[in-house]
């Protein structure tokens, strides 16, 4: 970002153009992907700039290839992500897993599109929210993000890299066709404002380096390969020399390490954003694009003397429920506006339980959420 | 006697191959390979996907990577594009490579990339209990083709060669002198190198074949092998059913992550040499 510095710190550009620009300011030096609409542009944009940094772009037979090609990237020690869309994504599924059983950090980004199947190439949703979560086999820890705005899918995108290094965990970036393809002024930050945080490498010497220690972060140091620690990486059940075994004391402590460690940290992971919420009786929550929507109703049922406010998440997974229930207690209602058939709302119910009602405001028609469809749901409702 | 405790995690040992398994010798052919070119056990990566022979990951005392079913190549793929220093061996089956990793195998054969791939091709699913494989020969049986097998095979070598590796050799477990010959010249190849291995799995694949033995099964491999430099005197019909074995592509051809540090060059050269 150095020349930014100086002259054009304020751009126009697209989500996919700030993603990509975030993901080289998070020292990103690898890159691989399979083309897909509406995430093409990041592997553009990537194409060009990732060799002026001596940093790799390839582009693979499909996504498993990519996924399994970032994966092997992170442990050489390059710090390395892929784009996809939903079939893209569901190809990626079982190496995603991969990387959370055997903690290898890398970025996942999905620029969503309407589903199921080949759906919607062109035209935006919100439908994979619960397939981040859930989308590869087995019970296993996952970290998903979701910007709302082109500066913010900059910020965002550092923000995976560096949640990812910290917990040695996937992060998906979850963004969608709106946000990949708006055009916005951004305002980056300046260089020495960005943080960027460096893989926790061991102290200790190659013969007592467990690669899987069940440390008291729950998060083992990690080093690369070919840097004299001789390892063992696998996706079978390992213990914490990191070789497979059969006991169970050691199975159920590893899948139990696995899946506490991003709860046990989920202070340093959750982020939201609030907007006119303090004295709001009416709460409005949502994420990604859907979020651009509810932010106007806000201020339209504002002008017309309601007081609705806006929560907005910032982290979908995990899942800020204890936050939105410690947010309720003022409020009437919950809207959820979001453009699948009700993902993050079930998650808002079950946060919330029986204390308020939950309203939901779903799309699935390719779409965007008009503003007036939630401003008629909260005037309807107060 | 050659020294192959120097190289194995002794405390991972037994194996948990079958006694009779050829993948042992293939094991024992790869670390003498190793140990006559020099290589430090820090530069090597083996990385592996899923079945018998990619267990073997987990008994070198290398940096070690044992993935997902077919996808090895891929993983292997990254290691050597981010660090391309490293000496990145990739052990493999027949059903891993050329069944649910068949499009990564001829990708990664057509980049030319510089991975040593071993291939251990003992014509079924050993692991999962000897199900039917893209090698398993037409007529043989399998568990889950119990009446012989009616589709037709692989050439695991030829698919390498058409999808244009620098390198692609055939051997056997009987020929474990060669193939560690092979394996050492497959190593030091700049470009996507392929050594197929033909090998035995007399548990389920033997047995469900009646064809006799460990022993027996070995004995087959050196009546039915034929020198690549005798082969090409001898017709199709005579070669039906043949294992050809020896070098059967030794080209120089330009190396995927040497032709993309090319362009890394063309940043980090002087203004001046890249304006020439
Ligand atoms: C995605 C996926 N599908 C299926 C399996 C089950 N599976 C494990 S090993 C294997 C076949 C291995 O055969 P091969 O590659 O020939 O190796 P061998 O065991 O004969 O050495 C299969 C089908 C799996 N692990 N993952
Ligand atoms: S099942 Fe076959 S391939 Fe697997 S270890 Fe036994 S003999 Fe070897």
């Amino acid at each position: 970002m150095s020349e930014k510095d100086s002259t054009n710190r304020v751009q126009v550009l697209s989500g996919n153009e700030a993603c990509a620009m975030g993901a080289l300011a998070a020292d990103m030096r690898f890159y691989a992907g399979y083309p897909i609409t509406p995430s093409s542009e990041i592997a553009e944009v990537l194409s060009l700039e990732l060799p002026k940094t001596g940093g790799v772009f390839i582009q693979m037979e499909d996504e498993i290839a990519s996924m399994g090609a970032i994966i092997g990237a992170s442990l050489a020690g390059s710090k390395s992500m892929t784009a996809t869309s939903g079939p893209g994504f569901s190809l990626m599924q079982e190496n995603i897993g991969y990387a959370s059983m055997a903690e290898v950090p890398c970025v996942i980004v999905n620029v969503m599109r309407g589903g199921p199947s080949t759906g919607l190439p062109t035209m935006p949703a919100q439908a994979d929210v619960m397939q981040a979560r859930w989308g590869t086999h087995g019970d296993h820890p996952i970290i998903a993000i979701a910007p709302y705005s082109v500066g913010e899918t900059f910020d965002l995108t550092i923000r995976a890299f560096n949640l990812a290094e910290k917990f040695r965990t996937p992060v998906i970036l979850l963004m969608d066709e709106i946000l990949g393809h708006v055009n916005e002024k951004v305002v980056f930050p300046r260089s020495e404002e960005i943080q960027v945080v460096k893989r926790n490498r061991p102290g200790v010497a190659p013969q007592n380096y467990l690669p899987y220690a069940n440390t008291e972060s729950g998060v083992p140091p990690m080093v690369s390969f070919g840097e004299g620690y001789r390892y063992h990486v696998t996706g079978l059940a390992h213990d914490e020399t990191g070789f497979p075994t059969n006991k169970a004391q050691d199975i159920e402590r590893l899948l139990l390490r696995l899946n506490n460690k991003l709860e046990r940290n989920r202070d340093q992971i959750i982020d939201y954003a609030t907007d006119q919420f303090e004295d709001a009786e009416i709460g409005i929550l949502s994420y990604g694009s859907s979020a651009r929507s509810a932010r106007h109703a806000v201020f339209l049922a504002r002008q017309k003397g309601i007081k609705a406010g806006l929560f907005r998440l910032k982290t979908i997974w995990p899942f800020a429920g204890q936050e939105i229930a410690d947010h309720t207690a003022r409020l009437k209602a919950w809207v959820v506006p979001e453009m699948n058939l009700g993902q993050i709302a079930h998650e808002v119910e079950w946060a919330v339980g029986r204390s308020v009602p939950v309203h939901r405001i779903n799309r699935v028609d390719g779409n965007p959420i008009n503003p007036l469809e939630i401003l008629a749901k909260i005037e309807e409702i107060c | 006697m050659f020294d192959y405790e120097s190289y194995l995690r002794k405390d991972k040992l037994p194996l948990i191959w079958c006694a009779g398994c050829g993948d042992g010798i293939v094991l024992k052919a790869m670390l003498r390979a190793i140990h006559k070119i020099g290589l430090e056990k820090d530069e090597i990566c083996m990385v592996s996907g899923i079945g018998c022979s990619s267990r073997l990951t987990g008994y070198v005392d290398f940096n070690t990577l044992h993935t997902t079913h077919g996808r090895a190549i891929t993983f292997a793929t990254g290691i050597k594009m981010a660090k391309p220093e490293l000496h990145v061996i990739v052990v493999t089956g027949d059903g891993d490579a050329t069944a649910i990793g068949g499009n990564h195998y001829i990708h990664a054969a057509r980049r030319n990339i510089d991975l040593t791939v071993i291939l251990f091709n003992n014509s079924i699913y050993g692991m999962t209990g000897g199900q039917v494989s893209p090698t398993t020969p037409k007529g043989k049986r399998a568990s889950t083709a119990p009446y012989g097998n009616f589709e037709n095979n692989f050439n695991i070598s030829g698919l390498a060669q058409a999808a244009g590796a620098s390198f692609v050799a055939r051997s056997t477990v009987y020929h474990a002198t060669q193939l560690e010959k092979i394996i050492e010249k497959a190593i030091l190849k700049k470009g996507f190198s392929l050594v197929e291995v033909i090998t035995q799995c007399p548990t389920m694949y033997g047995r469900r074949n009646r064809e006799g033995t460990a022993v027996d099964m070995m004995q087959w491999q050196k009546e039915n092998s034929i020198p690549v430099s005798r082969a090409a005197s001898m017709s199709e019909a005579e070669l039906e059913g043949k294992i050809i074995t020896g070098i059967l592509v030794d080209a120089e051809k330009p190396e995927c992550r040497a032709e993309y540090q090319k362009i890394i060059d063309r940043f980090t050269a002087t203004t001046e040499t890249v304006e020439k």
